[in-house]
């Protein structure tokens, strides 16, 4: 294809080398899943089985992590839905003293070390006498949660011709008519793209989550807290695969989503 | 039927001293203008000159922030864009991506909730009118740029409007179809009888299509009038300039033409040359000098001439029974530019 800008082996070995350097541990957290043995990392595995899929099918506490981290990252993404687009459209089009700074605020809290934010909400949490609760996680996932439904959504009202805007409201739209007919259908993908990924942040999310949990597990907190079993670690195994699917997923479709589109 | 004539016309626009300054840039410098019922109105200037700012706030767009805008005799300054009878066809379409032709179209009727075969019926009319019938199913996209232009004029009328502006429409397709599409929105404006405003900065498609133009620079109007009005007594320099190509005579030839000091705007077109020696009628000016260049441009060709007290005149002729051949071999001849009197205007020159 590209048969002029053809990478030399060496280049070509690099890259690959370091695709491999990137993958083998999630390839070994694959495999050990379906290990016969329990507690050791004997390699190659002494023989493969599913039965620890059942096992953790069984695990209680499996099932309550997962369903709060669900729980966490449904509600935690649609606030940021909300509250993203909200701030999107009054700073897309706005031109007021301060807006760029207003936009990095917004930005800041995936810029942020999550420790620094985690440290900050429990600071504030604590401050405001509010109990750590589901409530706090969610509080919490939500910062950082919004910038990505702002950065999409703000992308696409400003390749969105204003135009659009004007002649709907020419054409006897109020300002909520042009939003459902015409600014709506215009970042539908921006908001799916955006709220996907806010999802998969949100559903790994380990630091801010320590910081503002009560004695909730989310589910990564669970898989961390599973590491001082060392007997369950195929069952833990089994436990990571599923964050893989439910994170990788979600972000594979929203960068199909928001791939360039124009021909 | 030219609404111009009409001496107690309705007005259906009014701006009253509008001025619009965006930060510290001067827009639109107290501007009064009157627009009459079911005429075909042009505002014509450069880019920069206030002309789409001045639409804009008669669609509502913009807000003046001077002065008063008055629609049909109610004073609609601060009415929102949608509570305007007034509908817009935009300079980029504007036309909505994601929705069919029949949507776009039936827009405006959709808002206000009329019912879906009433909608039906009417856009199949709108679509009728503007020669595209049948194509309801269609995108935006799939539409050429000709047909993207007839379905956004198809969506601001069927509204109804009493007033439509137009913000530079033809200005995105080629020569053929602009032409064609001058015809046309003349014929679609006789048909609904209804006011256009039409921003342009060609002066051609102003001269054509206007019953009255206003021409503007710098955020004023130089001069308001019928096209052969503003053509033939053009009041400023930036008027005769704009609209056609002049020549401007100042200084030592002004002096010796008219006796005194002024700026002197005369056509190319107005002006023959004619043999040395020839002596002018009374009620004619003459030049002598020397023919410097000419350039054949097929129906006419255009002569420039070093006249003998310095400065040049641009003289144009028809070619009607002058070959090519004879027309070249007027080059460094000398000769004389003879005009009529009354084709020669005096320009004011505080605006130039």
């Amino acid at each position: 294809m590209h048969s002029r800008l053809r990478a030399g082996w060496g280049v070509r070995l690099g890259a690959f080398g370091a695709l491999v350097f990137l993958h083998f541990p999630l390839l070994i957290i694959i495999l050990y899943a379906f290990t016969t043995e329990e507690a050791s990392f004997r390699f190659p595995p002494p023989g493969l089985t599913t039965q620890w899929i059942g096992e953790l099918f069984n695990r209680e506490d499996f099932w309550r992590a997962l369903g709060l981290s669900l729980q966490v990252a449904v509600i935690a993404t649609l606030l940021a839905l909300i509250l993203g687009t909200l701030i999107a459209l009054a700073l897309a089009r706005a031109n007021f003293f301060g807006r760029d700074s207003i936009s990095l605020l917004v930005i800041l809290p995936i810029a942020l070390p999550g420790i620094v934010s985690g440290i900050a909400l429990r600071s504030a949490v604590s401050i405001l006498g509010v109990p750590f609760s589901t409530w706090t996680i969610i509080l919490g996932h939500a910062t950082f949660c919004i910038v990505t439904v702002y950065n999409n959504v703000v992308a696409r009202l400003r390749r969105t011709a204003h135009s659009q805007v004007e002649a709907s409201m020419d054409l006897g739209a109020s300002s909520f008519q042009t939003f459902r007919y015409i600014i709506l259908p215009n970042i539908t993908t921006a908001l799916v793209a955006g709220g996907m990924l806010a999802f998969a942040l949100s559903f790994d999310e380990v630091i801010v989550t320590t910081f503002t949990a009560g004695n909730q597990q989310t589910l990564p907190i669970w898989i961390f807290s599973q590491l001082t079993r060392p007997r369950d670690r195929p069952v833990t195994n089994v436990a990571a695969l599923f964050v893989i699917a439910v994170t990788f997923i979600p972000i594979i479709l929203a960068h199909q989503l928001t791939r360039d589109r124009r021909d | 039927m030219s609404a111009a004539s009409r001496t107690d016309a309705e007005a259906a626009v009014v701006l009253k001293g509008v001025s619009k300054h965006f930060g510290g840039v001067k827009a639109l410098d107290y501007i009064d203008l009157e627009i009459y019922d079911g005429e075909f109105f042009s505002m014509l200037g450069p880019s920069g000159s206030g002309k789409t700012t001045s639409l804009r706030i008669v669609a509502g767009f913009e807000q003046p922030t001077a002065g008063r805008v008055m629609l049909y005799g109610r004073d609609v300054t601060t009415t929102p864009p949608f509570d305007r009878d007034v509908n817009t066809v935009f300079q980029d379409y504007a036309l909505f991506p994601h929705m069919t032709v029949e949507q776009n179209v039936g827009y405006g009727l959709m808002i206000r909730k009329v019912n879906r075969h009433e909608i039906q019926r009417r856009v199949g009319e709108m679509l009728e009118m503007v020669r595209l019938p049948g194509t309801q199913a269609r995108r935006p996209s799939q539409l050429s740029g000709g047909q993207r232009q007839r379905i956004a004029l198809a969506r601001a009328l069927i509204n109804r409007p009493r007033v439509l502006l137009l913000d530079e429409p033809l200005g995105a397709l080629d020569l053929k179809l602009r032409q064609q599409m001058q015809i046309e929105l003349k014929a679609i404006q006789r048909e609904v009888g209804i006011t256009f405003i039409f921003v342009t900065h060609d002066q051609e498609e102003a001269l054509t299509m206007s019953d009255r133009l206003a021409v503007f620079n710098h955020g004023r109007i130089e001069q308001i009038g019928a096209p052969a009005d503003v053509y033939e007594r053009p009041l400023t320099a930036f008027v005769a300039g704009f609209v056609g190509t002049t020549n401007i005579l100042t200084d030592d030839i002004a002096q010796r033409l008219v006796g005194r000091p002024a700026a002197l705007s005369i056509r190319p077109e107005k002006i023959r040359l004619l043999p040395q020696g020839t002596t002018p009628d009374p009620d004619q000016f003459a030049a002598s000098g020397t023919v410097r260049d000419v350039i054949y441009v097929g129906m006419t060709t255009r002569f420039i001439v070093a006249l003998d007290g310095g400065g040049e005149l641009e003289v144009v002729s028809q070619n009607l029974d002058t070959r090519a051949e004879e027309a070249f071999a007027a080059r460094g001849t000398p000769m004389v530019a003879v005009w009529h009197k009354s084709a020669m205007r005096e320009l004011s020159t505080a605006g130039a």
